[in-house]
């Protein structure tokens, strides 16, 4: 009985209600979403018999060929393409400003985190009211006001949506960094400092490579925020606008997949993101992990 | 001051990141939208009328119950399983254990956004829970990040503790409740924090499975003004930023009041794995 079960028999009673969750919530959707990405699956009234034929890989060619999911992909590229960057570097120059010293921590903590907390759909809101073409924005820019403005204009849809991810989380990733922070030893930047090394300079040599499993976690998960997008350009662009400019996948899968109703196709979407996000975390955790 | 810098770099931040909040506030009380730079000031135009005209339109009281307990369910559900699965993973010696860690890591990183179709599927075709409160707490009734945390704080309680607990003839579930849930106490509080910012800001699934407007949770109800109706108000932005305080306020207070649990430390352990 032991060799069979383990020393703790009843760790598999406590573990248990988490193991049906994960395989009625991830595993079995999983295999449904394969199962339907090869089949013409749609929608019937409930009890209705109908035939749903094996189609083999027609809805992914069909994903392939779609300008929509395309473009949708490439908008996820232009998104992470500016707020990998931008989150990475700015979420560790703000966590090493708060690893310091300074007056006011408490207060500064609490307001780069407050938005990363907040529901999206309350701070869309805001944009909205901020970036609209009559907007405050707009008002201050006066004549340097983009045209078409910000949230029509297909040019900066996507940019704008990435700026607005990066500020919204930023908090969670600064968090992250406050915490690799505390493993880098305190020697490291003491040798810097008699070894004549600026603060920018020991920034560049003592932090950056300190807290770099930090950032393949940073990247990682703002790959997946990527993946995940759905609110903002759903709410922020009016459903992707313009012209799909701003459409995420996640969005077009819904659009396709429960709007239209093509429930195979929009399954073979999640599959082909759930590939690429798979794909994109091995080789950001090749390049920087690797020596 | 030293390193003034570093001052005006936090300061520059912390401004970028409050300004819309503040915003939010003043645009939910204006009268008439005033999008000058001088309408960002609270001068005169001031009413609380957006806020009886968004309820008028969104029944908030109804929104706010559903939000609850829907975030209530999912609170309750990760608290009783996951700290019993936190538990097992960390302390209990069972077949399996090590292929249950590593699916709880593999569903941190497939995005839940993708199984979107198939779980629609599933809940509100095949078990016709759709505008009900299980299938939206469902999904996201056990937290698996709250249970690798669980596993983290248990894991760092000493060892002798449970060997003298287990000596004096304890069962498990005796050495948990009395034992070990008492000294991760506050780090619970933590977990517990995070866990309630998923399903009180969700958007996606509560939106999906929610058709009849008594049903929807707050987020959703706002939206659906954002796309539906904000076009057609006297005063759009009045309203809407009226609603979206109501829907920032209890997680913002919230978060204040506990700030200290939020801490680099705290999460810190979860993270380093």
């Amino acid at each position: 009985m032991r060799t069979l079960l383990g020393r703790h028999p009843i760790g598999l009673v406590f573990i248990a209600p988490y193991v049906v969750f994960l395989a009625a919530i991830f595993a079995y959707p999983l295999g449904i979403a394969v199962y339907m990405s090869f089949y013409d699956w749609f929608f019937a009234a409930p009890g209705a018999k109908v035939d749903r034929p094996f189609v083999g890989f027609d809805n992914y060619v069909a994903v392939f060929q779609d300008p929509a999911v395309l473009r949708s992909f490439l908008n996820i590229a232009i998104f992470l393409v500016i707020n990998v960057p931008l989150t990475v570097g700015l979420s560790l120059v703000l966590a090493t400003a708060l690893n310091a010293a300074i007056p006011f921590r408490t207060f500064f903590r609490v307001s780069f985190y407050v938005p990363y907390v907040t529901a999206s759909v309350a701070v869309v809101g805001v944009w909205l009211f901020l970036f609209n073409s009559d907007g405050l924005v707009n008002n201050v820019l006066g004549g340097l006001a983009p045209e078409p403005s910000w949230l029509v204009n297909s040019g900066l849809t996507m940019p704008l949506i990435a700026v607005y991810v990066t500020w919204k989380q930023l908090g969670f990733f600064i968090l992250l960094y406050l915490a690799a922070l505390q493993n880098v030893p305190k020697e490291l930047y003491e040798s810097a400092a008699v070894d004549g090394a600026s603060r920018i300079r020991s920034f560049w040599t003592v932090t950056v490579p300190g807290v770099r499993p930090a950032t393949t976690l940073v990247v990682l998960l703002a790959t997946i925020t990527g993946a995940n997008l759905f609110t903002e350009p759903y709410l922020l662009t009016g459903g992707g606008g313009p012209d799909g400019a701003s459409a995420s996948p996640v969005l077009v899968m819904y659009q396709k997949g429960i709007e239209q109703g093509h429930a195979g196709v929009g399954a073979a979407i999640g599959m082909v993101l759930v590939i690429v996000v798979l794909v994109i975390s091995l080789i950001n955790r090749y390049l920087l992990e690797r020596d | 001051m030293r390193h003034p810098v570093r001052l005006i770099a936090l300061i520059v931040g912390a401004l970028a990141f409050l300004f819309p909040f503040y915003y939010m506030l003043i645009g939910s009380l204006q009268a008439e939208p005033d999008t000058t730079p001088k309408g960002a000031l609270p001068t005169g135009n001031l009413t609380l009328g957006n806020y009886a005209d968004i309820d008028s339109r969104v029944d908030l009281g109804t929104a706010l119950l559903n939000s609850g307990i829907f975030t209530g369910g999912v609170l309750l559900c990760t608290v009783v399983f996951g700290v019993l699965a936190g538990y097992a993973l960390a302390r209990l010696h069972f077949r399996g254990r090590t292929l249950v860690f590593n699916l709880m890591l593999l569903v941190q990183v497939v995005p839940f956004q993708l199984l979107t179709i198939p779980l629609y599927v599933l809940i509100v075709r095949t078990y016709g829970l759709g505008d009900t409160y299980l299938g939206m707490i469902l999904p996201y009734a056990i937290n698996s990040a709250a249970v690798f945390i669980f596993r983290q704080y248990f894991m760092q309680l000493p060892k002798e503790l449970f060997e003298a607990a287990a000596i004096d003839g304890a069962s498990e579930l005796t050495i948990l409740w009395r034992v070990a849930l008492p000294l991760v106490r506050p780090a619970l509080l933590t977990a517990v924090l995070l866990t309630f910012i998923g399903p009180w800001n969700e958007f996606l699934w509560p939106f999906l499975i929610t058709k009849r407007a008594d049903m929807q949770p707050l987020a959703v109800a706002l939206a659906n003004y954002m796309t539906n109706v904000a076009a057609r108000a006297a005063n759009p932005y009045g309203a809407l930023l009226a609603g979206a305080c109501v829907l920032a306020a209890p997680v913002v207070v919230l978060f204040i009041a506990f700030q200290k649990r939020f801490t680099a430390t705290d999460i810190g352990s979860s993270v380093k794995g």
